[in-house]
């Protein structure tokens, strides 16, 4: 009996160690150099092969004493929080406060932080946009949506198309174009949502390609794979942020007789950023109050059941999905404003996934565990530029640990209840 | 008698080359409450999945009050007022007792996108009426001090009338119930029993019933269809289903 353990573990270990040099070897081990036209594949230095024979013996020992040290150290506590404080957390009247606090700090934030950090944070709200857009999709209603960047493309060519074509102004254009998300939102919607699941999943990722690989081959309209460029910033009550004014408009500076500093112009990207995510987070704190944001719990949990109460689960899973098509053009529309360019390449299924991640990390229907993981999957790459080549081994690490420590994400929220009063 | 309530003429339904249902007729006047029995496997909830447009059937006509309601979705079938709860109980889980009912009254509330973001007078009059309907409702199913408790971890016999509370927020005409007894104790059966006849006699509900139970079908039921292998078999008033000579054997098997 011990012995056949001892060799079954003796098994894992070899094949884990083995795997480990399958893995590390050809990603770490092997160096491509180009030469001339041509690439030659190098092995690495003698030292990081010497530390890859290390790690895939550390994980033949630890795959044999493993079962022992998880004995001994079963008296240590996890590295997970105590359930009181886990509790405490997911309380939505703490999440609220928290909101409150992160609020006040995004107010303060371009203030006192470089143009860099303004610049970064302006991109990390975009997402946090996303993220709450498809945190109604996927998190409240519960349809995987893997398409959502389509809506995104969509909001983001319709002021690109119009600002380019009609001349027309970010202001006018963004309730402009998240209607136009809204619609296909909606027009996607009515076949798709028939659909459950993966089925559903898979069309979504089909219709989010489509509509990139439409806007790389309409030429004559979007520019094709050059995308459109020189997309108008926002102004503010109609002053713009440029140096000069062009014709017919007044400066910032000019207006307030201060020195021309392009910080400004961050700095109000990044407000407007600010003001587009606190709407999101106001309107759809409501949603969850309103008897719509409870059908589509209800949905989530027995659609068959809402069926058989008078709920039409065709249109109740197709307003989750324009509304949430309504704050992806919202965020597109500003992505195209603060970029100035907008192309299909923006626009890519990996945008999809990194959102979805966002929602998931962070906690299905979380509000707050949205902007934590937004923060985290934006900052980190950010801040670890140098390990630029790894950034998706890092994201599948990051992903492989949360399974194992938090599956239900960063912040979960406990849904806010209506209470019958005693 | 006046016209009945529900009408089912020759329902028959066919998966494939089963016939499940086969030339099931059933007539439910208002404010009876009308059984359906037969062994394992006989097709009745098939007929009730057909009633409620789960299915369509594939065969027959339906009519509620003359008005014919064979091939309509399920939803649209739920708003004529014919709801049911299921053989299994399907209550959403992770939602408390009283929001369960809170959804089962959407289709009734005020569900104005705009009054409820900007929380409009007439917006939260709306919700607070629902939630008096609702308490109103828990009370009268002994389940106002569970009112705040995720649906899922309540005992099964108050998520059995949890489920039946949840149908009556709809206002429904026809309550169709799925073995509302399996796994209850025989006190719980009990009080399910007068609670139907509350139903019928103080909320004017017309009931139809799927039960093994037959100490509940036969002392609470005006009309009994017995059903085996798809096929009616027999109906009549509970005496007379008892002395039926072809119910027994359908049950007892032949002698």
């Amino acid at each position: 009996m011990s012995s056949s353990m001892t060799g079954k573990n003796l098994k894992t270990a070899f094949f884990s160690a083995l795997l480990v040099l399958a893995v590390a070897y050809p990603v770490l081990g092997l160096k491509l150099t180009t030469v001339g036209i041509r690439v030659e594949v190098h092995g690495a230095s003698p030292l990081t092969l010497w530390v890859i024979a290390a790690c895939a013996l550390a994980m033949f020992v630890w795959q044999l004493t493993r079962e022992r040290i998880a004995g001994a150290c079963s008296g240590i506590p996890r590295p997970s929080m105590p359930s009181g404080a886990g509790n405490f957390l997911t309380l939505p009247s703490t999440q609220r406060w928290a909101l409150l606090a992160l609020v006040v700090v995004g107010l303060a934030w371009p203030f006192f932080g470089s143009r860099g950090a303004v610049d970064i944070a302006t991109l990390i709200l975009i997402y946090v946009m996303l993220g709450l857009g498809l945190n109604i999709v996927v998190g409240l209603a519960g349809l995987l949506d893997l398409g959502y960047v389509g809506f995104y493309a969509v909001g983001a060519y319709s002021y690109a198309l119009l600002s380019h074509y009609y001349g027309l102004g970010f202001w006018t254009c963004l309730p402009i174009a998240g209607a136009m998300a809204a619609l296909f939102g909606f027009l996607l919607g009515f076949p798709v949502l028939r659909l459950r699941g993966d089925y559903l999943a898979i069309v979504t990722l089909g219709f989010g390609e489509i509509i990139r690989i439409l806007l790389r081959n309409m030429t004559w309209l979007t520019g094709g794979p050059n995308g459109i460029s020189g997309i108008d910033k926002p102004t503010l009550f109609g002053l713009t942020f440029e140096r000069r004014a062009p014709e017919g408009m007044q400066t910032f500076h000019e207006f307030l007789g201060i020195a021309y500093n392009s910080n400004h112009k961050v700095i109000l990207l990044y407000l407007i950023a600010l003001l587009l995510v606190l709407l999101a987070l106001l309107v759809i704190n409501r949603l969850m109050r309103m008897p719509l944001g409870r059908a589509w719990e209800a949905l989530r949990e027995d659609e068959i059941a809402c069926r058989a109460l008078g709920l039409n689960p065709t249109l109740i899973k197709l307003s989750a999905f324009t509304l949430g098509a309504c704050f992806a053009g919202f965020a597109g529309s500003f992505f195209a404003a603060r970029q100035g360019l907008v192309s299909p390449e923006s626009f890519t299924f990996i945008e999809s996934a990194i959102i979805l991640a966002i929602v998931v990390l962070g906690g299905m229907g979380s509000q707050l565990g949205v902007i934590l993981a937004a923060v985290v999957m934006i900052l980190l790459p950010e801040l670890a530029r140098e390990f630029n080549e790894y950034r998706m081994l890092m994201f599948g690490a990051l992903m492989v640990l949360m399974m194992i420590w938090r599956p239900q994400g960063l912040l979960p929220m406990q849904r806010p209840h209506l209470e019958v009063r005693p | 008698m006046s016209r009945p309530l529900l009408e089912v003429r020759d329902l028959s339904m066919r998966f494939g080359g089963l016939l499940a249902v086969n030339g099931v007729s059933l007539d439910v006047q208002t404010k009876q409450v009308v059984s359906m029995i037969g062994p394992n496997g006989a097709g009745k909830t098939t007929v009730f999945n057909c009633l409620t447009g789960f299915y369509q059937p594939s065969g027959g006509s339906i009519t509620l009050k003359g008005e014919a309601i064979h091939g309509l979705p399920g939803h649209k079938i739920a708003r004529k007022g014919v709801v049911r709860t299921f053989q299994n109980v399907r209550l959403f889980k992770d939602m408390t007792a009283v929001e369960n009912l809170l959804v089962a009254q959407h289709r009734h509330l005020n569900t104005n996108f705009l009054g409820g973001l900007l929380k409009t007078p007439a917006f939260r009059r709306s919700e607070q009426d629902a939630m008096e309907f609702a308490a109103h409702w828990l009370d009268r199913v002994d389940l106002l001090e569970v009112a705040n408790r995720p649906a899922g971890t309540l005992a099964y016999g108050q998520q059995r009338r949890l489920e039946i509370a949840r149908c009556m927020m709809t206002r429904p005409q026809l309550l169709m119930l799925d073995e509302p007894a399996a796994g209850l104790n025989p006190r719980e059966t009990e009080e399910l029993k007068q609670m139907i006849g509350v139903l019928r006699d103080e909320h004017g509900v017309t009931v139809l019933l799927i039960e093994h139970d037959m100490h509940l079908v036969m002392s609470i039921s005006d009309h009994i269809y017995v059903i085996n292998q798809g096929t009616p078999l027999a109906d009549g008033t509970p005496e007379q289903i008892r002395s039926n000579p072809d119910v027994i054997k359908a049950y007892l098997g032949e002698a």
